[in-house]
């Protein structure tokens, strides 16, 4: 009896009868360990203020984010741009709404994308184990060596760098740190009893990875999914910063940033924190709900 | 004299995120100098956290909340934590359950001994592992000097516990308490353990609480006992007479749960008791006596005031209006309990002579075994390297086992942990490729099948787990779970599958709203419950049950001991029951195997095996299992298997028992004993020099046959 198995356990019913709870479903009670975190709630209220800012933003706040107007650069925020405009002579507030829009779906994109690849990977590497691991393994490691902007260099100067491009260098470079992580979840999880317990019901492989092992890696996978994110827009700006993001007039906060840093010395905040601020409040807001999807998905906290 | 530890009216709580727990609402009790006091209790009963409050180490959201705690007359629970921390591993030491996690990993026990004593003493380095060194050897730790150098994994479980008893007596603590100090040993290692500390008690004259739920160890060693339940004392007394003459209804109870005490030669096997139903919710506990609503002796005034600790005869409390037993105090350990009833329905000595018969030496018989093993071996190779993984030896985990069991009856294997018994069980269910020897279930050989075919054939043999919480995906309800063994053979339609589920809930006693319901809304023996249930629904003919009941309190596995019985009996099923406790295997088999180190050392009808053993092995098994009854555990002080398990990768030659065995000769190094018949019935035993020799014409006659050792 260590102390915390001591610990009573709220067990009041004769053998037959059961919790007085009423059966809820996996994901009410994952909700209700989400709605006690009020973090979270702010992540959420951030997150949503934030998609609605940038993709339903312009349909009331017209701007023209095509065509150059030099008569306009660097000027102050005041009547008519509230935000200032940059050297180009966009309008920073309704350049921040698009920049925004391709931001999110970058990073949202490149997580789903390396998620799945990298749970599949990382799931098949650590059940079957053995010779399959080590090969699948050594492969990540390989690529892992691989600097992420030196690849994203490679592609961006062999195509031109459109956002689906994009995407795709941040996704093929993300997933596998994820598939080293849900590797090793595997790795603990089909030693488990209930893995044991299928394969002495005569159950595959399959349905062991399938039905056993993601679902119960889908905590891991989904807090990663949520870091990935906030990873893969960071990115997305490392790459702007470098001049190989996304080519203008289109762009994004990143290279908003970018535009915004050669002039730092000249006094242009506005061209400067907006993006900047945009940027920490997404990723502050994603980590925040990551952390509390963390708590939902486990099994445990749920009962308390 | 004053005592050393008076805890008067002790409260402790656990807040938690909804509720609060009362833990331990209103213990009061008294330990004096060099005096052992046992505290027992089922899982949730306050005991631990009894022990955790006299030393404040209670677990996040635990506060004492009212209570004195006198230590030599100074109240400690009053004492800031900085006092606390000087009090605590310097006047009070403390063991606890598991060795492993007690100790760090990435220090030597040398500096974690010292450790306690340049904190509490003020000790240098050198002069705290000198102190290292004196305690090891009081400990009975060889060549301490050299010892201290080590890393808990470079020693064994036993070995690490006397570390954690070093530790706690590094600064001559007046008061040790030990929490469970041989719950996660070994049998042989726990005597050896409980031997220590009542050695040291007596030579240091320092008290000692042994928090433990096992009434066979709380026999043996404590002055007196408190019986918790529901975070009260509700009886204290000496031990003896707590053994002889229980008061309170629940001690009474825990005792006819016992299986050794309802497994009597001459009866047959009874009935055990089932304690109904299971602990109050300690966030609200109920009014009135706690054990009321399971009481059988309950009446409506226990249900509306609680009784307080009231004194008996010569200082024997307990907390009880209708207390069993004999006021005089004088009644004979030999009578049953008056309780013991009337209408339990008695089961069959349930190894008769044909059967068993056919277990042993495989003679002709109508009954044609069920599953019968022959000449297994499992090796598993250790490996080194990551990628060519070089094989650097193998650990012999089951070496040329055979055995039979018959349909419908129950086979027992016990042995301590490493013996291989594990691994039989995993072959048999097909968790383990067997490295050679065949396993033939109902005339089909399964060591010899593809993978393929073996998935198809797996439900003729289910697996029941030790901990069926584990065993259960945490993410599925208990009808998805149930579902799954069906889904997978594809076992009847959607509607077949959703009957069979509810027949099932209905057999094992749970609600068909159990089906809705997720694992850990369950209790422990719910789960265990559910266990069964899941291994029952492919309606295998076998059922191999690795250690169901070890992880469950007593009064809980008496109800899942029945239930398997009862199982057994409606469905003609056939267990394998692996366990390292011999009384519960002698309760629930009819025919014992004994494994030691792979090996197959001693088969035969169970009470055979258990009242006559032949092999020195099973006898010293026998003998340190603790035994609920002070005088027998008295008796037999310094008995058993001394020593600890030799390692499986490179086994000791001939005989493998010889290095610990006491009877053990030259003759032992150098050949192997073969089984060999020793009765009529079956009884086989592997050794040299039996403790008793086999019956006339029993040997001869099968060896004339031809038929005699399956090895």
């Amino acid at each position: 009896m260590t102390a915390t198995t001591a610990t009573p356990a709220p067990e009041a019913q004769a053998p037959g009868t059961l919790p007085a709870a009423k059966p809820r479903s996996m994901f009410m009670r994952g909700l209700e360990v989400f709605v006690e975190n009020k973090l979270a709630l702010v992540g959420v209220a951030l997150l949503v203020l934030i998609f609605g800012f940038c993709f339903l933003g312009p349909l009331f706040y017209h701007t023209d984010q095509i065509h150059v107007n030099l008569a306009n650069e660097n000027l102050a925020p005041g009547p008519g741009h509230p935000l200032g405009t940059d050297q180009n002579g966009y309008d920073e507030l309704g350049r921040l709404m698009v920049a925004g829009q391709i931001s999110l779906e970058v990073g949202l994109a490149a997580a789903v994308i390396a998620t799945a690849l990298g749970t599949l990977w990382g799931a098949i590497a650590g059940y079957f184990g053995g010779i399959t691991d080590s090969v699948m393994m050594r492969l990540v490691d390989a690529l892992l060596s691989i600097p992420t902007l030196f690849l994203a260099l490679v592609v961006v100067s062999l195509f031109p760098p459109t956002e689906i491009e994009i995407i795709l260098v941040i996704a093929l470079t993300s997933w596998l740190t994820t598939s080293r992580l849900i590797r090793g979840e595997a790795l603990s999880l089909r030693v488990r009893d209930y893995v044991q317990a299928m394969r002495v019901m005569g159950g595959g492989s399959t349905r062991a990875v399938f039905r056993h092992i993601a679902p119960n890696a889908v905590g891991t996978i989904i807090v990663n999914a949520t870091f990935q994110v906030a990873d893969a827009i960071l990115l997305v700006v490392a790459l702007s910063y470098l001049g190989l993001g996304i080519r203008p007039p289109q762009t994004d906060w990143g290279g908003m940033l970018n535009a915004g840093l050669n002039a730092v010395y000249d006094g242009y905040w506005w061209q400067i924190f907006p993006a900047g601020i945009a940027i920490i409040l997404v990723v502050i807001a994603i980590n925040f709900i990551g952390d509390a999807l963390r708590d939902s998905f486990e099994v445990r906290l749920q009962r308390r | 004299m004053a005592p050393l530890l008076d805890i008067q009216d002790l409260h402790t709580e656990i807040r938690l995120r909804r509720a609060t727990v009362h833990a331990i609402d209103g213990v009061s009790l008294t330990v004096n100098a060099g005096e052992c006091l046992g505290i027992v209790g089922e899982s949730g009963s306050g005991k631990t956290m009894t022990a955790l409050s006299v030393m404040r180490l209670l677990p996040g959201g635990g506060y004492i909340t009212g209570g004195h705690i006198y230590l030599d007359g100074k109240d400690i629970a009053a004492l800031s934590e900085d006092k606390m921390g000087q009090v605590r591993g310097n006047q009070i030491g403390m063991i606890f359950q598991d060795p492993l996690t007690s100790l760090n990993p990435t220090m030597t026990i040398g500096e974690q001994i010292a450790e306690s004593v340049r904190l509490h003493r003020g000790a240098s380095k050198a002069e705290g592992l000198a102190r290292a060194v004196e305690v090891l050897g009081l400990v009975g730790m060889p060549k301490p000097a050299e010892r201290i150098k080590n890393y808990p994994h470079q020693l064994s479980g036993g070995m690490r516990q006397r570390v954690v008893i070093a530790m706690a007596l590094a600064c001559e603590p007046k008061l040790l308490i030990a929490d469970e100090p041989t719950t996660a040993l070994d049998v042989t290692i726990q005597k050896q353990i409980l031997e220590l500390i009542d050695d040291l008690r007596h030579r240091l004259g320092m008290a000692v609480i042994l928090v433990t739920h096992d009434l066979g160890v709380i026999a043996g060693r404590a002055d007196r006992v408190a019986v918790m339940y529901a975070g009260r004392i509700v009886e204290i007394t000496s031990t003896e007479r707590l053994f002889s003459n229980p008061r309170h209804p629940y001690t009474e109870a825990l005792f006819e749960a016992l299986p050794e005490k309802a497994a009597d030669e001459s009866v047959g096997i009874k009935r055990l008791y089932n304690i109904p139903g299971q602990p109050p919710d300690l966030t609200a506990p109920p009014t009135g006596c706690k054990f009321a609503p399971r009481c059988r002796y309950a009446q409506d005034k226990c249900k509306e005031i609680e009784p307080s600790l009231t004194e008996g005869a010569v200082s024997h409390e307990f907390r009880c209006f209708f207390p069993v037993g004999s006021p005089e105090e004088v009644r004979d350990a030999k009578t049953p309990f008056a309780s013991v009833a009337e209408d339990q329905p008695v089961v069959a000595p349930a190894g008769n002579g044909a059967l068993v018969a056919a277990v042993g030496a495989g003679t002709a018989s109508a009954l044609t075994p069920l599953l019968r093993v022959d000449h297994l071996v499992k090796n598993f190779t250790v490996t080194a390297g990551a990628v060519m993984q070089r094989k650097i030896g193998a650990v012999s985990a089951v070496a040329d086992v055979s055995f039979a069991v018959p349909a419908g009856s129950t086979f027992g294997l016990v042995g301590e942990s490493g013996c291989g018994k594990t691994t039989i069980g995993r072959l048999i269910v097909g968790l383990e490729k067997p490295s050679a020897g065949s396993i033939v279930l109902n005339g089909k050989n399964l060591a010899k099948m593809s993978t393929r075919e073996r998935r198809h054939n797996s439900r003729m043999v289910q697996l029941m787990f030790q901990d069926s919480y584990a065993s259960m995906d945490p993410r599925m309800r208990v009808a998805t779970i149930l579902r799954e063994p069906m889904v997978i053979q594809r076992d009847g339609s959607r509607s077949q599958q959703q009957k069979r589920i509810s027949a099932i809930l209905d057999e094992v006693g749970l609600p068909a709203a159990a089906a809705e319901r997720y694992p850990h809304e369950f209790s422990g023996g719910q789960r265990q419950r559910l266990g069964l249930a899941r291994a029952l629904i492919l309606r295998p003919s076998m059922i191999v049950a690795d250690e169901p009941v070890s992880a469950l309190d007593v009064s809980i596995q008496a109800q899942i001991l029945n239930l398997m019985r009862d199982l057994q009996r409606e469905h003609g099923l056939t267990y394998l029951f692996i366990s390292h406790d011999l009384s519960v295997v002698r309760y629930m088999a009819s025919v014992i195997g004994v494994m030691y180190l792979g090996k197959l050392v001693e088969v035969g009808p169970a009470s055979d095996v258990y009242f006559r053993p032949v092999h020195p092995y099973t006898k010293g098994l026998i003998d340190t299992v603790p035994v609920a009854d002070p005088s027998l555990e008295r008796a037999k002080e310094h008995q058993g298997v001394q020593g600890e398990l030799p390692s499986a990768v490179a086994p000791p030659s001939g005989c493998r028992f010889r290095t610990r065995c006491p009877f053990a000769q030259e003759l032992c190094a150098r050949e192997e004993p073969p089984l060999r018949p020793f009765t009529a019935f079956g009884h086989m035993a592997a050794c040299h020099f039996p403790l008793r020799e086999p019956d006339a014409g029993v040997a001869d006659a099968v060896t004339a046959t031809g038929t005699g050792t399956p090895a």
